[in-house]
């Protein structure tokens, strides 16, 4: 059979895979947004006692490879008496991962906003609420735009990862196909492409959103 | 008969075992890296200069490494390799390579980036005293962007760390491989075990990883210290 004829038959399976890669992205990166969202207040606002809390989290999160956590929560887990699909361990795992590289995102923003800002604010009598309500957030969530975006595209990629727990996203797809089949090149081809379209458009917006945020705050 | 499960990691060799494997992913790791940023370095530098045809191969270089996912990469050398030019490396060597030119992409921004953002006129008071380019870069360019480059760098190296967590999808006996075979061989005995095990390479990982971004994290905040006054 011609390479194109193997591609061909194999885009039904990969179009399944690239739908699911696709769904668990998207609500993984929900998700991590609005814990990463929760995390950065808490440590914004110094809540005493979640703070210690969400710092341990927020380590213990980006110094741990994604495949430990995911075989940890379907492997271990199950042993005391939690469990979940696979799909789910990947979803929880995704936003476990990603929660606490978006909430680095916000408080880099958040510590971006210029001193000059803050004295101002408290210059013309704001409180302390105010000053996080009208200056800190509106200029810090913005200025975390681009790491939020680099985010997105770190967690699409990570999905890839799920493999290991046989959920079939992308890269499963492939395997799979490559160990029923041995046609790796075919079967390799159309992954990167698959990923490609995903995130080749995503990092074209990254860097107009770079540029962008630059220009806000430098002009140029 | 049930024994505890933390028992698991200390029968028989088991944890030196899990040691060894530990070594295998370090090895990997701190080869990949040597290498990587050796190559990076010299990557970085030529994408300052104004060749526009090597600026676009070398920005071509880096963003396949970007998009292309480190799983997929990984299986691209497995499978093509071997097929394709009749190349054939064993897991591990075939993981360092793969790490090593991914490292390099890495780099090469990284480097790239501090290099530009040295300010102009230090390159100008350099030409203006007749330096030439080697020495350009040598005494006045890399000097510099050496303290910008030290955090990312560190971090980059936290990431590889991390990624070497994928070995085990290529059958390199590193540390996970060996935990599942512990696992698998003691099922009977010790029904929770996975978790002690699992739990064990967890904490392996984050010992390795958390000293250096703290080590990072603690640079950047003085560099950024320095630079505000």
């Amino acid at each position: 059979m011609s390479s194109w004829t193997i591609i061909q038959q194999s885009l039904p399976m990969f179009g399944k895979g690239f739908e699911l890669t696709l769904w668990l992205s998207f609500v993984g990166i929900i998700g991590s947004i609005i814990v990463g969202i929760i995390v950065s207040l808490l440590q914004y606002f110094n809540v005493p006692g979640l703070h210690q809390l969400a710092s341990i989290y927020v380590e213990v999160s980006r110094n741990t490879p994604l495949l430990i956590q995911l075989f940890f929560l379907y492997y271990a887990f199950p042993v005391i008496g939690i469990k979940f699909n696979a799909e789910l361990c990947g979803i929880i795992g995704l936003i476990f991962l990603g929660g606490s590289y978006m909430a680095e995102g916000f408080t880099g923003g958040f510590n971006g906003v210029s001193k000059g800002q803050l004295e101002s604010g408290k210059a013309i009598g704001l409180s302390r609420w105010q000053l996080a309500r009208y200056i800190v957030f509106p200029q810090g969530f913005s200025l975390s735009v681009p790491a939020m975006a680099a985010n997105i595209i770190f967690l699409i990629k990570e999905t890839s990862i799920f493999t290991v727990i046989a959920i079939p996203e992308l890269t499963n797809t492939a395997l799979d196909l490559i160990g029923m089949y041995y046609r790796s090149n075919e079967y390799l081809f159309v992954l990167v492409v698959g990923y490609a379209i995903i995130l080749i458009p995503l990092s074209i917006i990254l860097t107009l959103l770079e540029k962008r945020v630059r220009y806000g705050s430098f002009g140029n | 008969m049930d024994h505890s499960g933390i028992s698991v990691l200390f029968e028989g060799t088991n944890f030196e075992r899990l040691l060894g494997g530990l070594w295998v992913t370090v090895k990997i790791a701190a080869v990949a890296l040597i290498v990587g940023l050796i190559l990076g370095i010299v990557l970085g530098v030529l994408r300052t200069f104004k060749n526009r045809p090597l600026r676009v191969i070398l920005r071509l270089y880096l963003e396949f490494f970007r998009i292309v996912p480190t799983v997929v990469l990984l299986f691209l050398f497995y499978y093509i390799l071997p097929r394709e030019m009749n190349f054939n490396l064993p897991g591990d060597q075939l993981a360092t390579l793969v790490f090593a030119l991914w490292v390099a992409a890495e780099m090469s921004d990284i480097v790239r980036g501090a290099l530009i953002s040295v300010p102009q006129h230090q390159r100008e008071s350099g030409k203006a005293i007749g330096l030439n380019r080697y020495q350009l870069y040598r005494y006045v360019l890399i000097p510099q962007a050496i303290s910008l480059e030290i955090p990312a760098t560190i971090n980059l190296a936290t990431r590889v760390i991390k990624t070497t967590s994928l070995l085990m999808l290529i059958s390199v006996m590193d540390v996970i491989n060996i935990g599942q075979q512990i696992i698998e061989a003691n099922n009977h005995t010790h029904p929770t075990g996975v978790f002690w095990v699992y739990g064990l390479i967890f904490l392996f990982y984050f010992l390795i990883d958390y000293p250096l971004s703290w080590w990072a994290k603690r640079l950047e905040k003085k560099r950024l210290e320095r630079a505000n006054g």
